[in-house]
């Protein structure tokens, strides 16, 4: 059913903006009767983003190992009340094929690229995020926006290659000023006037594009897969600027977001967890307003660091130090940090499930695709790595099942995810990671 | 499991491949025939940058903004630029540094130095002023003359915006923006051709040896006096060269180069992520943080270039200048606040030597303790070019859930721990000898004897040299020929932006003992290779890698110098 906007909810969401103009909401003519599609029967965007989390879970304490109905345990109890948009997968494995493990950092490049590196700091292939947006992001102002919550821009796993990495935006005031600052057209505004600038700056990319042409023809053939690379990342920015020139089309939960304080970035946890829930917030608007469909948040490092203010001992080195505790059968100060990872990621859930979106949320729109670097980080085990799907994906996902892979290869579920997100790919995967078998269980 | 095999070969290759070098010195008598990489196209660095637009555009002109990291390869950001993209968020981050740019260079108070003319009337355009700019600015930033259609091009974009905003000024903020965005300028090209001395090879032209000249020993784009040469055909010949090279390297500017490189050598650029723990380090602040780092590169340029004195004294030496912020860290005070005091340590202290600098102890450490094995792993790895392998999976950590472990003193009764488990100690036996010698440093680089009212052990050993404490493992350091190796190996490698691999091993070789012959000085070292053929050499280029699914090549990162010197053993 259609829903009804309240005069009071449009002007909480104008109060909350700092520029408002007065005019009729135009975001329910846009749907169809049931808030399920666009009125000319255009689906909804499907949007795909990744959430990781360093050091995984303790042993037995994420889930009940048994297939089926998913049943979290302790360590992962933040995230019951949204078990209806999970999808667990376990023990799904990465075979070396005599590659020697790099710890905290096989474990998450064979689960989002398919392969398993040679080395440490060796990214064989793209990773899972930026296949999907080069298939959906060109239609937005970014391809991807990327984030971190623990203070440096090379914290982020979503890579074309090794040299090629999208670095992360780490505050909140630096992703609200990018997406929010120059060139965000305010979609409530009364007005709608193009900045006269705008044209000129085509002007200038279509100048840069000229020489880059001729540039392009001097270098050799591996760069000139560079260069193509350049001339991506031209296209994008004509792509923003002929937005920039367009009256956006606003969604519901559209609204301008005020702009953040700026605040301290690092590795503290509380630092970690406040920037997350901002940026995290900041995110979700940007979805709705529909900058980007595709995003990363990396909540810790795989080598997590993150600590409590006025200790030693990190995430990571508790993993490798700190004894099992005799009576619970587990590290304890490790399980409360994992603790806090899957509150975090609970935080992060439900900030896509507040955001409406036709007859559901952004969350019902949107496939997250969450996982770690290790399944035992106190043995740097790269197998079973956990991983989730979070969303339906436009209803093309089911929700509360756990998978076991039985030691199948983890490429399965990378796979899984981009037939989701409508890539047309009949296998993904190089050498023994390299598979056709779609996860049919979870699949809508 | 225990540490595999080919780890172990690796590490043992690294020191086999020092000790070949050092037989080998001694044997090479000229430069061997060079063998040159094939072209490459290199993003500039941060620094690189910045420092351009000060050459180009003035100290006025402010850069504000965040680069795109690079990834080491090889153990160098320099040899990484080769393999490093422009992602579409770092285009927009160059677009948007680009006009700030241009902004600031067209705004009232720079225009003076930033453009060599004025328009007729600034409401209009100008053609013959226009061009005037974009060619000069042009020049400077493409590392030589634009052409006629480039020139044309930028005309163009120009005197749209001048007549759509009727502003002479807007119109060349906008071509130089243009500019600042283009590959030409954002990269850094071996463009080469037919190398007329030599039938079917190529060669660099002389605008990319100049720029190859220029980024190596300035870390900035070639200068007027560069580009002029380059013109005039003078790099065509080695004298040529050779004299510009010693124009470069007498120029104050050196200093810059000397900071780059050794910023990049020892990963100064983590000083930008490091952070301590404000209520185990109350002392450690912004301040000294940066402090520190400045005091690392001070040490380094006195000692290498003012002094001009031997490299391996670096690890000896007791001199340091120290900041009022230091001054809390040593418990000490100095003379000037507010600014640097030159001190020399007595000759009992502990501080001797640039391992000991906060610089470098603190840097390689955690934010609330010290770590012997990150210490000893830098050393191995930035100071010894040794790879110390990544720990291993699936370890048995049983040892500690034992009871009696559960409190541990000091960082060598936690080690020990690690030690008992055949995996860990493989590796740990690397690092740690040399990381517990420094365990007098806290994580915060202050002086201590005891952890945990337990007196501090600091024996330790070096390649089977043994010692007391830090000053003994400067000691040690000095007199290790993979120290001196290294810094050829990673010199040679920062210059030409690629890895030194096993064709390069004669050049190494020779460069050592050209090194050695000299004292050690940096200088020299630096003058070798600035004039040597294989700094300036290319050879034809190789086929690309096309990964699967329209994938981009990715190069495989990080050939470490073990690698490298595995290669040669």
């Amino acid at each position: 059913m259609k829903r009804k906007l309240h005069r009071r909810s449009v002007l909480r969401g104008m109060l909350g903006a700092t520029a408002v103009g007065v005019g009729l909401p135009l975001f329910d003519c846009f749907l169809n009767e049931n808030g399920t599609a666009f009125a000319n029967g255009a689906p909804l965007p499907v949007r795909f983003g990744t959430w990781f989390w360093g050091l995984g879970h303790n042993p037995g304490r994420g889930v009940t190992p048994v297939s089926g109905p998913l049943e979290f345990r302790a360590e992962c109890a933040p995230l019951e009340s949204w078990k209806p948009y999970i999808n667990y997968f376990s023990d799904f494995n990465a075979p070396m094929d005599g590659r020697v493990s790099a710890v905290h950092f096989t474990g998450w490049v064979a689960a989002r690229t398919g392969t398993v590196p040679l080395r440490g700091g060796d990214i064989p292939d793209p990773t899972l995020d930026v296949l999907v947006s080069d298939a959906i992001g060109g239609d937005t102002r970014f391809r991807s926006l990327d984030l971190t919550s623990v203070g440096d821009p090379k914290d982020s796993y979503t890579l074309r290659s090794a040299g090629s990495r999208n670095a992360a935006e780490v505050s909140p005031i630096a992703l609200y000023n990018r997406v929010f600052g120059t060139g965000f057209a305010d979609p409530r505004a009364a007005e709608f006037k193009p900045d006269p600038k705008i044209a000129l700056r085509q002007s200038v990319l279509s100048a840069v594009r000229e020489q880059s042409q001729d540039f392009s023809k001097t270098v050799g053939a591996a760069d000139r897969v560079r260069m193509d690379e350049y001339f991506s990342a031209i296209r994008q920015m004509e792509q923003q600027l002929q937005l920039s020139l367009e009256k956006p089309i606003v969604s519901e939960s559209c609204v301008l977001p005020t702009k953040p304080a700026e605040g301290p970035v690092g590795v503290e946890l509380e630092t970690v967890e406040a920037n997350h829930a901002a940026m995290t917030d900041l995110l979700t608007i940007a979805l709705a307003c529909n900058q980007t469909r595709v995003f990363n948040m990396l909540f810790s490092q795989s080598l997590s660091m993150v600590r409590r203010a006025g200790e030693a001992h990190t995430h990571h080195t508790l993993t490798h130090e700190e004894p099992v505790d005799a009576k619970l059968g587990y590290q304890a100060e490790v399980a409360w940090y994992n603790v806090r990872s899957m509150e975090a990621l609970a935080r992060f859930i439900s900030a896509f499930g507040k955001v409406k979106e036709g007859a559901g949320t952004l969350l019902d729109n949107t496939l997250i695709f969450a996982n770690s670097d290790t399944n035992n980080a106190k043995v740097h085990s790269v197998d079973g790595v956990p991983v989730m799907f979070i969303g339906r994906a436009g209803g093309r996902l089911k929700g509360g099942l756990h998978v076991i892979g039985g030691g199948d290869p983890i490429s399965r579920v990378g796979l899984t995810a981009l037939q989701v997100m409508g890539l047309k790919l009949p296998t993904w995967g190089t050498a023994s990671l390299r598979t056709a078998k779609t996860i049919t269980e979870v699949v809508a | 499991m225990i540490l595999s095999r080919a780890a172990i070969r690796g590490w043992l290759g690294a020191l086999a491949g020092a000790a070949a070098l050092t037989a080998l010195a001694g044997c090479a008598k000229s430069e061997p025939v060079a063998v040159g990489p094939p072209p490459a196209m290199r993003r500039l660095t941060e620094q690189q940058y910045r420092n351009t637009i000060r050459d180009v555009f003035g100290p006025g002109v402010v850069v504000v903004g965040r680069f795109d990291p690079i990834t080491r390869e090889g153990g160098l950001m320099a040899v990484g630029a080769a393999s490093a993209s422009i992602t579409p968020s770092g285009f927009e981050r160059f677009g948007e540094l680009a006009e700030s740019i241009a902004e600031q260079v067209v705004a009232p108070g720079n225009r003076d130095y930033g453009l060599p003319c004025a328009p007729t009337d600034p409401k209009a355009a100008d053609a013959a002023c226009a061009r005037k700019i974009y060619s000069g600015a042009g020049r400077l930033l493409y590392r030589r003359a634009l052409t006629d259609a480039e020139l044309a091009r930028l005309a163009r974009l120009g005197d749209q915006v001048t007549s759509t905003l009727g502003d002479f000024y807007e119109g060349v903020s906008f071509g130089l923006a243009a500019m600042l965005q283009s590959p030409e300028f954002l990269f850094v090209t071996d463009a080469t051709e037919a190398d007329p001395q030599a039938a079917g090879k190529l060669r660099l032209t002389a605008h990319a040896r100049a720029a190859r000249l220029s980024f190596f020993l300035w870390d900035s784009s070639p200068d007027d006096a560069l580009l002029a040469a380059a013109e005039r055909g003078e790099l065509d010949s080695r004298e040529g060269l050779a004299t510009q090279a010693q124009r470069l390297l007498k120029s104050p500017r050196l200093e810059e180069g000397v900071r780059a490189f050794f910023s990049d050598l020892l990963t100064l650029d983590a000083f930008d992520q490091m952070q301590k723990d404000a209520t185990i380090y109350p002392s450690f602040g912004l301040v000294v943080a940066e402090d520190a780092r400045e005091q690392l590169l001070r040490t380094i340029v006195d000692h290498l270039l003012v002094k001009s004195e031997d490299y391996r004294e670096l690890f000896t030496t007791r001199r340091a200048p120290v900041s009022g912020a230091l001054g809390m860290i040593y418990s000490m005070p100095v003379k000037d606040p507010n600014g640097w005091t030159d001190v020399e340590f007595p000759k009992d202290s502990p501080y001797r030597g640039i391992v000991t600098l906060p610089g470098f102890s603190a840097l390689h450490s955690h934010a609330g303790r010290s770590s012997p094995t990150l210490r000893g792993r830098a050393v191995r790895e930035l100071i010894m070019c040794q790879k110390v392998p990544d720990p291993p999976s699936n370890v048995d950590f049983s040892k500690f859930n034992h009871a009696s472990v559960t409190k541990v003193n000091t960082a060598r009764e936690r080690l020990d721990i690690h030690n008992t488990e055949k995996a860990c100690s493989s590796c740990h036996k690397i690092t740690d000898p040399i990381g517990l010698a420094l365990e007098h440093f806290d994580g915060a680089a202050q002086f201590r004897t005891v952890e945990n009212d337990v007196v501090i052990d600091t024996r330790g050993e070096l390649d089977g040299v043994k010692y007391d404490d830090a000053a003994g493992l400067g000691e040690a350091l000095s007199k290790s020929p993979a120290v001196t190796n290294c810094v050829v190996n990673r010199a040679l490698a920062y210059a030409r932006g690629r890895a030194v691999g096993k064709d390069d091993n004669a050049m190494v070789s020779w460069l050592h003992e050209k090194f050695a012959s000299d004292g050690y000085r940096l200088r020299g070292l630096l003058e070798t290779i600035a004039t040597s053929e294989a700094f300036y050499a290319v050879s034809p280029p190789g086929p690309a890698r096309v990964a699967p699914g329209a994938t981009p090549p990715a190069k495989t990162a990080a050939l470490d110098g073990a690698a490298t010197l595995e290669n040669r053993s």
